[in-house]
């Protein structure tokens, strides 16, 4: 069953049409990845999911049409967007960060429980607690980025780049940890730039170029397509 | 020349203070909106004014209710605090809604300007009503409390003289502080305190955290107003007279305060409000010592205002403030 569907999906910045028509489904249970060049149109699209940019066509969760939802009221209802460059709160701590994830999460207890659960994926953020989310490294904001979201308890997990800017080894961990929330039975749209990567974990792929999706496929496919080997894995 | 400063040194003190706290409070409605919309709200001196009204006419209504004698003054003083508090603070909230919001995604010189009307439509409609009810816009503010005492300093040590402290001063400290201690445990310690700080850093992902955005703004415009307006009755009860334009010089000097310890900082505005005051006191009291008489206290404004160009010069982030990086 498609848990999030896009349909027809077009987005302006002022004059300048962004994406042209994109229809993308995601599964429950899969990974799906989003891959393309920069300015493709990637973040794009997961703003549009979220409410941050008008839209016109369809965006559909969880058996409801959400297209003109506000970003707040869309990530209540579970969604969880990881945002590009992670944008952490500087200036609050890694407590308070985790706090404002699960902010329309009423129940202490289960937030208490969350921020437990989080520190089994991400050891390093129980370290850094106290610690101001902007004094620590690129990988460990992501990492946090990543806990933030799932803090609120979302069905799909939205994230944008998170392999930008970090060392091999970082972004290997993570590529982990998003293997392993998906065994968990995580839902994943992944946006990335490294396509070869991306395809590794996903079971589908989609190329998006200049606003529209030009191929879609099994991930195993992808990777052996002549045209994708060429303009992104090489 | 020193000693005769120390002489009234425990005094200016003491005023020093009290008139800091007072620009302290004010401070902070202009801090808390610039930290989270990047907007001077230029309307806050007159929500301060307006508040300073809205509580001398409850305490007028009272009054002409007979309602003084049966309640202890500080009961009444409270009471009236409050009922400015929610006056201010409703009127802060509409001020957003019809003056800012519409002008969110405009450059910041527009909404700019759009505070600068809002202050002049406070101003002339608080004129026109006072002079409706009462005929006179100057309004003689009744006193809650007219006591005074005196510190005996002077039996202390022969360096200073006595200081003369009105029991409405000691009032100004305790809800100052109540209100400064109250605002930074709600700020730090609280979920919609930490909403605040979220939507202040980063408005866009704080939404993706189901964070309402409006609401956050809004809340922040409330209790920025309610502060305000609670200074304007504090302010009305010490100095007695109350007319539509005090807002604006006083609103400058907060506005300075503010910049003083750092915009978008609260403990700074704080702290800034409070050397504002101080200095201000210290120069109306001593300038004409310090200067052999060529220049009086009718320049103590002057001599603020020196030392705040004085410390951006050296730290142009304010005494508390982050060298922080625009938003790209």
């Amino acid at each position: 069953m498609s848990l999030l569907q896009l349909k027809q999906v077009e987005a302006y910045y002022g004059a300048i049409q962004a994406l042209r028509g994109i229809t993308v489904d995601v599964n429950e249970g899969e990974i799906v990845t989003l891959i393309g060049s920069n300015g493709a149109g990637k973040s794009t699209t997961l703003k549009s999911i979220c409410g941050q940019v008008k839209i016109r066509g369809e965006v559909w969760f969880n058996g409801q049409n959400i297209s003109d939802q506000p970003p707040h009221v869309t990530a209540q209802s579970g969604i969880a967007h990881v945002p590009e460059g992670r944008r952490i709160f500087p200036r609050l701590t890694v407590k308070e960060n985790l706090e404002m994830g699960a902010f329309s999460v009423k129940s202490k207890s289960l937030i208490k429980e969350r921020i437990e659960k989080s520190f089994a994926y991400f050891p390093r953020l129980k370290e850094r607690y106290h610690q101001v989310g902007g004094t620590m490294s690129g990988g460990e904001q992501q990492m946090l980025a990543i806990a933030r979201g799932l803090m609120m308890g979302p069905k799909i997990l939205l994230l944008d780049e998170p392999s930008m800017g970090l060392a091999p080894v970082i972004v290997d961990q993570i590529f982990e940890i998003i293997q392993e929330l998906n065994a968990s039975g995580m839902t994943i749209l992944l946006v990335e730039q490294n396509a070869y990567q991306a395809l590794q974990i996903a079971h589908r792929g989609y190329v998006i170029q200049t606003g529209e999706i030009i191929l879609q496929d099994q991930s195993v496919e992808l990777l052996k397509n002549d045209q994708v080997k060429e303009a992104y894995l090489a | 020349m020193f000693a005769s400063i120390l002489q009234t040194l425990p005094q200016v003190l003491i005023d020093g203070l009290a008139l800091g706290a007072i620009y302290a409070v004010v401070a902070l409605g202009y801090t808390m909106v610039y930290g989270i919309l990047e907007l001077i709200n230029f309307a806050h001196g007159e929500i301060f004014m307006t508040g300073a009204f809205a509580g001398t006419s409850v305490l007028l209504l009272f009054q002409s209710m007979g309602w003084l004698g049966g309640l202890p003054a500080w009961v009444s003083y409270v009471l009236i605090i409050f009922i400015a508090m929610m006056v201010t603070g409703a009127l802060g909230v509409g001020i957003e809604r019809v003056a800012y919001r519409p002008l969110r995604k405009a450059p910041k010189l527009i909404s700019l300007i759009s505070a600068f009307g809002v202050s002049f439509v406070l101003q002339d409609l608080v004129r026109f009503i006072a002079e409706l009810k009462t005929g006179n816009y100057i309004i003689s503010v009744p006193q809650l409390f007219d006591g005074r005492f005196t510190l005996g300093f002077s039996s202390m040590t022969a360096m200073f003289s006595n200081a003369t402290v009105k029991t409405n001063t000691i009032f100004i400290f305790i809800v100052a502080i109540v209100l400064m201690i109250g605002l930074d445990i709600f700020v730090n310690r609280t979920k919609w305190g930490g909403a605040m700080r979220a939507v202040a850093q980063d408005r866009d992902t704080a939404a993706l955290m189901s964070i309402n955005v409006n609401k956050v703004i809004l809340l922040t415009f409330f209790i920025g107003s309610a502060l305000g307006g609670s200074t304007g009755v504090l302010f009305a009860q010490q100095y007695g007279t109350i007319d539509p334009y005090i807002g604006f010089i006083l609103g400058l000097k907060a506005f300075t305060a503010a910049v003083l310890g750092g915009i978008g900082n609260i403990r700074g505005a704080m702290f800034g409000g409070i050397v504002i005051g101080v200095l201000e006191m210290f120069a109306s009291a001593n300038l004409g010592i310090m200067t052999g008489g060529n220049f009086g206290a009718e320049y103590k404004d002057v001599f603020a205002f020196a030392i705040l160009i004085v410390v951006l010069i050296f730290k142009p982030e304010g005494l508390f403030g982050k060298a922080v990086k625009e938003k790209v």
